[in-house]
């Protein structure tokens, strides 16, 4: 009996430590991938990284391995992701106090919370093609106006779930307070709840801004792709995924590498902003009442 | 929402007096706290608002080719020659599950396994460390994922996998190399993968998390190892969550276009093995949008199939939520 049971025993640690070890290996897979990805996109795009690369246009013949840069697609893909962010800004702080001040955890908080998650569901290609029809509905052609609607639109369930999940750790005793002494809910919302956000808003802006700078579908069918730099919202722009897309098929090797090069600066951009949202987050942070 | 209806009638607090008096601070105050309320309440309505007008619109643009052509032609042809007026979807749609199919797969174990471990086992030092690692491959865009598929995940495939595969499993049709390029299914599933993983390891995380400890002491306090309770006590208390992280994590593949365009080959073929290469629906709306004006029902046809796409991921996405809400939502009884 004693025997049986010390055998019983030993399999199971022996289960314990090879699941472990499966977890841990599990693990460094995934952190493994990230090394791996950022590890082949600095190699690969920093040969034909060059200042050209970030301060000129395209020159004649840049598609076949003449000179030029891709400054078009930088300034584009800035333009588009800025103007996103700034229009979804305009509708997702509102609906994120909506949602903290009146609706709170009711049904209809629940609906929205819920539609929010869907769109954010969304795939970037369907924005793209429903862009398309809304610019035959609107006789609008290719443009960064375009492309800054659809952005806007994809970047808007983010930023306002970003928003709304800070703002609902807000104490409820500061709301009551507010209240007591007479506030209105609007102003609960103004003086309290915005205060309390700005750590979320800064995080949501950033987010926002990644998701947007980073979306290559919806913006082939609304923005276009041209080797100029916009001057209008009118006009066509070029953009970072695009520019490393188109030139990743090109047949040259020059030009392949700098569609490499032009993904090494998309991942640098991305990474900063994504850095940069997490250390103003925790710093922002230390000025919120918990 | 019971509060307001409490709220105390302001105006017969204080009136405005006199004929040049402004309106009553109180007065004023309630006026615009209504004002602002319906006015964010049509901006909240916004979200709700969007995603019926994505549809119907779609479905509007894509009616003529789904009125023109019986359902059965267009989801079960498998020609596509829409200068012909031949638009079968068979292959782009068979193309569409297989490359989903194969990146859910490959990315469940380590994803459970992952928030296994990090919710179960980690130190608080290791979880601290994976978030950012999360966060970052979640915020690496497409085309960035794209391009490693290219470069590295490719030839891997040709190199390692394929002649493996030959060696090892030519008999089973669905491991067979028929085509050696690395361009196919698997490329596309392996980058699908890794692109879905940090969602599922973070909603499962969230899932593994609403367990209360009273459960696991208990077990553990009546001999079990950590991992006999995470059995035969965890696991199954959270079975539907982990399906549900599952099928999100699939509804995000489906729509996945320029990463998988890059690596997928664009073959419009019916795929038999995991090494073809093939094309799928975002892929081919993603190709094709220059041309779809200049032919006849072209367009239409792009757009239906990306109402196609939209109502699948609809339906994946609202069930799943369904279910990972109502598990975050669980009240314990304690």
């Amino acid at each position: 009996m004693g025997f049986l049971k010390k055998k019983r025993w030993q399999r199971r640690h022996l289960v314990e430590t090879f699941m472990k070890f499966i977890m841990r290996f599990s693990l460094v897979i995934v952190a493994g991938s990230l090394g791996l990805i950022l590890w082949i996109v600095v190699v690969r795009g920093t040969p034909a990284l060059s200042l050209d690369m970030v301060t000129k246009i395209p020159e004649g013949g840049y598609y076949m391995g003449k000179g030029g840069g891709i400054l078009n697609a930088i300034l584009g893909s800035l333009y588009l992701a800025s103007g996103g962010t700034l229009l979804a800004m305009i509708f997702s702080v509102p609906i994120a106090m909506y949602l903290k001040t009146y609706l709170g955890d009711s049904k209809w908080g629940y609906y929205v919370r819920l539609s929010l998650d869907v769109l954010w569901g969304i795939p970037s290609i369907v924005y793209g093609a429903f862009g398309f029809t809304l610019m035959i509905a609107l006789g609008l052609r290719a443009s960064l106006l375009a492309g800054i609607i659809i952005l806007a639109l994809i970047e808007l369930p983010i930023m306002t779930r970003a928003m709304d999940e800070v703002i609902r750790r807000m104490p409820i005793d500061l709301e009551h307070a507010a209240l007591a002494l007479g506030s209105t809910k609007f102003e609960v919302a103004l003086r309290v709840v915005t205060r309390q956000m700005l750590p979320g808003i800064t995080t949501a802006i950033l987010l926002g801004f990644g998701r947007g700078i980073g979306d290559a579908a919806s913006v082939l069918f609304t923005a276009g792709y041209t080797d100029r730099i916009p001057t209008s919202l009118m006009r066509p722009t070029a953009s970072l995924p695009l520019a490393v897309f188109f030139q990743l098929g090109s047949p040259y090797p020059e030009v392949q590498q700098r569609g490499y090069a032009a993904a090494l600066i998309l991942t640098i951009i991305v990474l900063a902003v994504s850095l940069g949202s997490r250390w103003l987050s925790a710093r922002l942070n230390k000025y919120t009442i918990k | 929402m019971t509060q307001q209806n409490q709220s105390v009638n302001y105006e017969t607090i204080t009136k405005p007096e006199g004929r040049h008096a402004r309106p009553s601070g109180a007065a004023h105050r309630r006026r615009l706290d209504q004002n602002v309320r319906r006015t964010f309440l049509v901006v909240t309505l916004l979200p709700i608002l969007l995603i019926s007008i994505v549809t119907i619109s779609l479905i509007v643009r894509s009616w003529p080719i789904l009125s023109a052509y019986p359902l059965k032609d267009l989801f079960l042809g498998t020609i596509w020659r829409p200068d012909k007026g031949l638009f079968g979807f068979y292959p782009y749609i068979v193309a569409t599950f297989w490359v989903t199919a194969v990146g859910v797969l490959l990315a469940t174990p380590p994803c459970i396994l992952v928030s296994i471990y990090l919710s179960e086992y980690a130190h608080l030092l290791t979880r601290t460390i994976a978030k950012p690692i999360l966060d970052l491959l979640a915020a690496i865009p497409p085309v960035v994922y794209g391009v490693w598929g290219l470069v590295a995940i490719v030839p891997f495939v040709d190199k390692v996998l394929a002649p493996f595969s030959e060696r090892w499993l030519s008999s089973v049709s669905i491991f067979k190399v028929n085509q050696p390029t690395g361009f196919g299914i698997l490329a596309a599933g392996i980058v699908l993968a890794v692109m879905i993983a940090p969602l599922i390891i973070s909603v499962m995380y969230e899932i593994f998390s609403t367990v209360p400890n009273d459960l696991r002491h208990a077990s553990l306090a009546v001999g079990a190892t950590q991992w006999q309770t995470i059995r035969t006590v965890v696991l199954p208390q959270v079975a539907p969550g982990i399906i549900a992280a599952l099928v999100l994590g699939a509804s995000r593949a489906l729509g996945e276009t320029i990463a998988v365009l890059i690596v997928v080959g664009n073959v419009p073929k019916v795929p038999t093995s995991i090494f073809d290469a093939a094309y799928p629906l975002p892929a081919l709306i993603a190709n094709n949008y220059g041309d779809m004006m200049s032919i006849p029902l072209y367009d239409s046809a792009l757009l239906s199939a990306a109402l196609v796409l939209l109502i699948v991921i609809l339906i994946f996405n609202i069930l799943s939520m369904l279910v990972i809400q109502r598990m975050l939502r669980r009240k314990w009884a304690s």
